[in-house]
This record gives structure tokens, sequence and C-alpha cells, in this order.
């Protein structure tokens, strides 16, 4: 017998062969006419300059640190929403407790600025600081 | 054995169905789309292919299958055709658990309307198949080894799992609210005139925010901003793999209205029309007059949708940033803690 599941992963494979038709339909009627200049990384018609497999701004992971916290958070509370009427003031007291330590995160993350986007630029000295003294 | 072919016999009616309505659905809002748009900015829009120009996204999807595939020599090959097939797949797959009416009833044999609708983990599927649809804008970015996309998709990255977060908090108070997991479930504690929208007004409003910034859709669409990002994660998409996102923002516009039409707009109920026709449980009458309430409701909020699209400017990157983890996050377990107070005492 197969269960809701067995049903959704059907559905999941039908969705998916039916978007490889879509991209093989494709693939035979199109045309294909290759050459370098075409080929070549879109850059608003200048030259690509290097690579884009760069390093990014550290603040995504961060970011990606606290939703998985967070999300996590979340999973427990479906759970807890469905029983809440039966388990009663019990239930309201611990979910509570959990959410205050979460929220003590969430608090250190934000006097820490990592939710707030635009950050003043910290100061690094250079030689050139030494050499040519700054104006202010 | 017997049993066991019909079960497939009916799902397979249902899945062909349900993928066609999703495909006509995304063909029908570019069309509304650009319809709409037009009157709001005071233009006559598409007019030329069928009558009042309604064959108009047929015939650009015709033209995207004869367009030629142009893959960037630098970029990575598989990840690059895999990301819009994910995309577009994952956009599917939402439906499958959203319930149209409530069920069939031939014989004695049962018939749901939807794949899956009665499925126990219920919502959870939704936040999961959303968290699935991250990857598939983040590979395309990735991939396409380009400096705009791969901001594009980073971006794309950080705004959907800031929105998620508030989307799942406002779903656990509409949970206090039913004590059901389930679709069938939330849309049955919402009989009459109990509908969530009034119920659960915050609620709602963090729902219906954090879906725009899911889809995103115009003012969260930062993703893709022209002024800056070129075309964002699609810049090097051509051809029907381009073709694939384009629906696939569409699909998830569907996929996003009628959850939201589930969740808070009463799904399928409204006040006093079924005690007034009278139709038996499970009958074909009773499922299609469901069918056509849900559809309007649906429909309302895609309208809804493309409106603000019109009406919005694009917001900054870093409200949006804190709009999401400043705002609707505390906003959110703020309201479950008001509704869990207020459950104990009626």
């Amino acid at each position: 017998m197969l269960t809701d599941f067995g049903f959704i992963l059907l559905y999941f494979i039908i969705g998916f062969v039916f978007v490889g038709i879509g991209i093989l339909t494709a693939a035979v009627l199109r045309p294909s006419h290759p050459n370098p200049i075409k080929n070549s990384t879109y850059e608003c018609g200048e030259e690509p300059m290097g690579g884009a497999w760069i390093k990014f701004n550290i603040r995504f992971y961060v970011l990606a640190l606290i939703f998985l916290l967070f999300d996590v958070e979340v999973v427990f509370l479906l759970p807890w929403a469905v029983v809440y009427k039966q388990l009663g003031w019990f239930a309201f007291i611990e979910m509570i407790v959990f959410v205050v330590i979460l929220l003590a995160g969430l608090a250190y993350v934000w006097a820490k600025g990592d939710l707030s986007w635009e950050r003043p630029r910290p100061y690094i000295p250079s030689l050139r600081d030494l050499v040519v003294p700054k104006k202010d | 054995m017997n049993e066991i072919l019909w079960l497939l016999l009916i799902f397979g009616i249902k899945a062909i169905i349900i993928i066609s309505f999703v495909m006509l659905c995304a063909a029908a809002f570019v069309y509304l789309e650009r319809k709409i748009s037009a009157v709001i900015q005071n233009r006559i829009g598409p007019n030329r292919v069928g009558p009042f120009g309604l064959l108009q996204p047929f015939a650009d999807v015709l033209k995207l299958f004869l367009k030629e595939d142009i893959v960037p020599k630098n970029a990575n090959r598989f990840y690059h055709s895999l990301a819009p097939i994910i995309t577009l797949g994952v956009a599917f797959s939402v439906f499958a658990i959203i319930p149209f009416a409530s069920y069939l009833k031939i014989g004695d044999r049962v018939i749901h309307m939807g794949i899956a609708p009665n499925i126990n983990i219920g919502f959870l599927f939704v936040l999961a198949m959303t968290s699935v649809g991250v990857y598939g804008i983040t590979l395309a970015g990735w991939s396409s080894n380009n400096k705009y996309s791969l901001l594009g998709g980073l971006r794309s990255a950080a705004q959907m799992i800031s929105y998620e977060l508030a989307m799942g908090l406002a779903v656990i108070s509409i949970l206090l609210m039913s004590q059901d997991l389930t679709l069938t479930g939330i849309v049955e504690a919402q009989k009459g005139l109990k509908w969530n929208i009034f119920l659960q007004p915050l609620a709602f409003i963090i729902f219906l925010t954090s879906s725009f910034a899911e889809t995103n859709r115009s003012p969260f669409d930062l993703p893709e901003a022209e002024p800056e990002l070129v075309g964002g994660y699609n810049t090097e998409y051509s051809g029907m793999k381009f073709g694939m996102f384009f629906l696939a923002e569409y699909a998830n516009m569907a996929a996003a209205s009628a959850i939201i039409s589930l969740l808070f707009l009463g799904g399928w109920n409204f006040p006093f029309i079924y005690e007034w026709l009278g139709f038996a449980n499970g009958s074909v009458e009773l499922v299609l007059v469901q069918l056509l309430v849900f559809l309007a409701k649906m429909l309302f909020m895609v309208f809804f949708f493309i409106w603000t699209r019109w009406s919005i400017p694009r917001f900054r990157y870093d409200q949006l940033m804190n709009l999401g983890w400043k705002i609707l996050l505390p906003l959110g377990l703020l309201n479950i803690l008001v509704t869990g107070i207020i459950l104990m005492y009626i």
C-alpha cells in the first residue's frame, strides 16, 4: 500500500520528468551556433575582468548560522503548537524558557551588529599612513 | 492489487491535472501581470496575439523553445543546467499538499482534491520545499561564473532564509488556533467566517510580507534588481532555461497565493452560501462550488501580488534585512506569546 509520502514521491518524479521533457524538447528544436565572443561572460559589453568565484562577504555566513539556529527553533515550535491546548500552562512556560534562551542569542547578535547591513569599515593602519600623516 | 491500480489511476489523473493547472496558471499570470501593469501605467498592453492578446504567453514560450541556449565558457555546465530544473521542479512540488476542495465521494470511495492534502507533516512540507528552492537560485548564481549572477544568488539566498523564519513563526500562531498540522484541518478550523485574517491580522501581515520576499517579488525583488545587477541570478541564462526561471517565478506566486488563501482567507469556506445551496457532503456540485470559491480567493491574491509590484518601489538591501530580522522576527514571537495567553483563557 502506498502512503501519502509515496504519492508525493511519485508526483515529484512526474514533475521532474515533465521539466526534463521541456529541456529536451528545447534542445532538439533550438539552433546552436556558438562562437567565442558569444560564449564569453557578460559584463555589460566590457572585457570580463577575472572570474566571479571570489571571496565574498563573511556576513552571509554569519546570517546563515543564525538562520540555522532559529529554523530549528521554528521546527520545534510546530509540534508544540499542535498539542498546546492539551498540555496547558506547563507547555507554555516550557516554551517560554526555550524561546528566551534563543532570544538571548538574538540579542547578542543584534548588539554585536551582525544584523545591520551597514557597518563602519574598521580602521586598518597601513605604511602609507605613517609616511603621510592623516589630515584630521 | 486491483485497489492499488485504482489508486494509481486516480493519482495519475490528479497529477496531470495539477501540473497542467500550474503551467496554465503561470501562463495566465504572465498575461495578467502585463495587462494589469498596462492598465496601471495607462497603456494598452499585449493585444496582437489572439483575442485581447490572450495567446501572448504561449507565443512567448514557443519563442523561448526556439531560442539558442548560450552557456558561458567559464560556467560550470552541470550546475548551470541543473539549477533551472530544481527551481521549476520545486515550484511544482509545493502543489502536492494543497487541497483544492474538500473531498469527492463516488460510491464508497473518497477522493481527496489534491495529491496528499492529509499528509501528517502538513505545513512543514511547504517550509521544506521553499528551503530547497533556495538551492536552485543559489546554484544558478554561482555556476554562471558571472559577478552579477553571484551577487544576485547570494542576495536571494540571504533574503529567502531571513524571511522564512518570520513565515514559520506566523504559521505557528495559525497552528495554535487550529490545533492541526494538515492544511485540510487548518481550513476546517476556519468554518463560516472564522477566517484567520480576522482572528490573526498580525500573523497575516507577517506572512504576506514574507511571501513577497520568498517569491522574490517586488518590493523585495533585489536578487534581480535591474539597475545594479543587470538580471541578477539569471543574467547568463537564455532560451528555455531562462523560461524555466520565469515560469517558476509565476508558479511560486501561484503557490504562495494558494497557501495564503488556505491559511488566512478560509480556503473554500464562505459564509452562508453552503447553507443556502444545501449540497450534500462529497457531492460533485459541492466540490465544484468549493473549487470556484478557492480559485476566486487565489486569483484575488495573485491580483494583489501584481498590484503591489506596480505600486511600490524596491527596498534597499539594508532596509530589507532590518525588516526581516529586527521587526518581523520579534513581532512573530510576540504574536505567538499573545495568542498562547489568550488561548489559555478561552
